[in-house]
């Protein structure tokens, strides 16, 4: 089993014929996903690689029964392509893109929460459900199906931590990277709930990083609900307070979003946290072998 | 993206927030002149891209115009140091002249995004004109906040509770509502991260005004604000960052002599990490973006070059789609280029692995490749060691 997506999945790609758009729309099939159409404005009636493609998700999704979008549009039309998913009442929206301005999203993330769909990213890498299901842009080979639900804010960081777990032998259920920036649609906390009642979930790894105040709220939460075993890894450590580490999302900033705070945290929710990021894997095992 | 308090003030004044007269120099002797068109009587202030400027001595009240271009005199010719600019200091480039302002009162007013409800926020307090961080450490039930529904935006009846709230009464009371209203509408048709008053003034005979400005422009609007371009004071950045921003790569100076070129921002932050754990001192932080290409992987490893603290380089990359030895390429034509002799290390990770690590081996440069993150690290380390160790013997 796994979290979100699966098997099943019937995936619609926003923005299929870019140059990214489609270039991960023949990976994400190449791994085995099924990609059922794509939406292009203006562009409807052609096929890529055999996928029909569509004007808009509307009718995208009547004509394909698609319940899931992968969205790679530009960030000028990002929200609205999310706006558009929404509408079209898929269940889930994996936003991609990265560049998202923030007023788009503050508008777009309460449309989000006012319906029935449920988003992820943007700028993220997307989510996997190993040997099933890649909706996204990470690697399909470092990951192999297995137990352990990991949820990050990082894109490359989660890859690392990915080939870790396989390097110590843990297979992964699903890997969400729900992305960098301040304003984004499912957080730490919605994809816990989801591990946490997902029977073939049995540990989760939790990546944060500087920035916000999500990976305290997550800690707090794991405390009261959690009945898996979490570890986790904070980014920046040894990052300078008041500059921006990349992501819109990272920086310290009036003495808040350190990464002692969040290991503080963690530590009290009775979280295995990695010191070190070549560690994370063996933190996921020490968290097991403790429950 | 940071901009200037003139220019804030400019924007604002374009909203209809009141702010006090001031004209923008450049000279000390057009200070002079700003100041005998304000009668004489002026504020100077120095224009930095950091707060904490009056304890720096980047604020100054003059009596009499001879004496404000004495001030910006000084002000031109030294760096200003403040908490938030760190010990070298920022230069100073343009000066605004002010009227100078009767305050009653200071009060604290800013817009700002609040991550937790995923909302902007509107954020006052009567502790104005001091940090207002400390203020929220000390006492928060000081600080008032309203988060903002971005259906219906600000409403008056919500800014009028705020500005009870910070005490203010009648007719002045009205104006703070009208005040805070055009701020979050700039805020928003702006697309700022933040709008921060710090502070607004009540003046001796009851007006409202913002006597500081403070405007962050969210970088990711920055493709429908074309303007916001030309408003950059590029002396106030650090000019390593400033090519590196020309190429798309997020980039930041750091003190140590290991320079760092990573593929993603978390990544890369924790590769900085790593690297303090095994004794090391990055130089910078180097995100060369999730999918990095030949061009741009060659552009950051030659941004890295010109930084002449940087005594080895330590390339982690995660390839994944990105082929390995596409990204070989990439750092050789960039090392070749500069003639390079530093140690390197090149972690990568990702398709065409053995290719990209035959083609390192065979480069003439002086690297060496490594399989895992933490091993990576611990070999730049020792390399450098050795290099210093060699250079010593040789002295």
């Amino acid at each position: 089993m796994s979290i979100l997506i699966d098997s099943n999945t019937k995936v619609i790609v926003q923005g299929i014929t870019g140059r990214t758009g489609m270039f991960h729309t023949r990976e994400c099939k190449a791994y085995g996903t099924n990609i059922v159409g794509g939406v292009t404005p203006g562009k409807g009636g052609i096929h890529v690689d055999g996928i029909p493609v569509f004007d808009t998700m509307e009718e995208a999704v009547r004509v394909t029964g698609g319940n899931v979008s992968m969205i790679f549009v530009p960030p000028p039309g990002a929200a609205d392509a999310i706006l558009e998913a929404c509408e079209a009442g898929v269940d889930l929206a994996v936003c991609i893109t990265e560049g998202v301005p923030v007023t788009d999203m503050v508008v777009a993330r309460k449309v989000v929460a006012d319906s029935k769909t449920l988003l992820v990213g943007p700028n993220c890498p997307g989510l996997i459900t190993p040997g099933q299901c890649k909706i996204g842009i990470m690697p399909g080979y470092i990951h192999k199906p297995g137990k352990i639900g990991v949820v990050s804010r990082s894109g490359t960081l989660t890859y690392e931590a990915v080939k870790q777990l396989t390097d110590v032998g843990l297979g992964q259920s699903t890997c969400v990277g729900i992305g960098g920036d301040p304003i984004i649609g499912m957080k730490f906390i919605d994809v816990l709930e989801k591990f946490n009642d997902d029977p073939d979930t049995e540990g989760v790894l939790m990546i944060g990083e500087i920035g916000g105040s999500a990976e305290e709220e997550a800690a707090a939460w794991i405390k009261e609900n959690m009945r898996k075993p979490v570890a986790a890894f904070i980014a920046g450590q040894t990052a300078p307070p008041g500059k921006r580490m990349g992501h819109a999302g990272a920086i310290i900033s009036g003495g808040k979003g350190r990464a002692e705070d969040k290991i503080t945290a963690l530590n009290a929710g009775g979280i295995v946290v990695a010191t070190s990021p070549t560690g994370m894997g063996q933190a996921m095992q020490k968290a097991l072998s403790q429950a | 993206m940071n901009i200037h308090e003139y220019q804030a003030k400019d924007i604002l004044s374009a909203y209809d927030v009141p702010v006090p007269r001031g004209r923008v120099a450049v000279t000390a002797e057009q200070v002079e002149r700003k100041a005998k068109m304000m009668g004489g009587h002026c504020v100077v202030k120095a224009q930095i891209y950091a707060g904490g400027r009056g304890k720096g001595g980047g604020i100054k009240v003059a009596h009499h115009p001879e004496q404000a271009r004495e001030m910006a005199k000084e002000m031109f010719g030294n760096r200003i140091v403040t908490p938030q600019t760190g010990p070298e200091g920022l230069k100073v480039r343009r000066i605004l002249v002010e009227e100078p302002i009767e305050v009653g009162r200071e009060y604290y007013v800013s817009i700002a995004l609040d991550r937790e409800s995923s909302r902007y926020c509107l954020i006052a307090s009567a502790e104005g004109g001091v940090d207002i961080e400390q203020v929220a450490e000390h006492s928060p039930e000081k600080i008032h906040k309203l988060l903002i529904d971005p259906y219906t935006g600000l409403r008056s009846y919500q800014a009028r509770k705020i500005a009870h709230a910070i005490g203010l009464k009648g007719t002045v009371a009205e104006d703070c509502v009208q005040f805070m209203l055009n701020l979050y509408r700039c805020c928003i048709e702006k697309d700022c991260s933040q709008v921060e008053i710090n502070p607004m003034v009540v003046t001796k005979t009851d007006w409202l005004l913002a006597l500081d400005a403070k405007i962050n422009f969210d970088d990711n609007a920055l493709f429908r604000h074309w303007e916001y371009h030309e408003m950059q004071d590029f002396s106030q950045m650090d000019p390593l960052e400033i090519s590196a921003a020309k190429f798309d790569l997020a980039y930041i100076k750091l003190d140590g002599d290991i320079g760092c070129m990573v593929n993603g921002a978390g990544l890369a932050m924790a590769t900085l990490d790593v690297l303090k754990e095994s004794g090391g001192e990055p130089a910078n932080f180097l995100d060369v973006g999730g999918g990095a290409t030949q061009e741009k992987v060659a552009e950051a490893f030659r941004i890295i070059l010109q930084d002449e603290d940087v005594k080895a380089v330590f390339v982690n990359i995660f390839g994944g789609i990105m082929r390995c030895d596409v990204i070989a390429h990439g750092i050789i034509e960039a090392a070749a280029g500069h003639n390079c002799t530093l140690p390197i290390v090149v972690r990568m990770d990702g398709s065409n692995v053995e290719e990209g690590k035959k083609l390192l081996a065979n480069s003439g440069l002086n690297v060496q490749t490594a399989d895992y993150l933490g091993e990576g690290a611990e070999l730049i380390v020792a390399m450098l060691k050795d290099a210093e160790g060699a250079e010593d013997t040789e002295k």
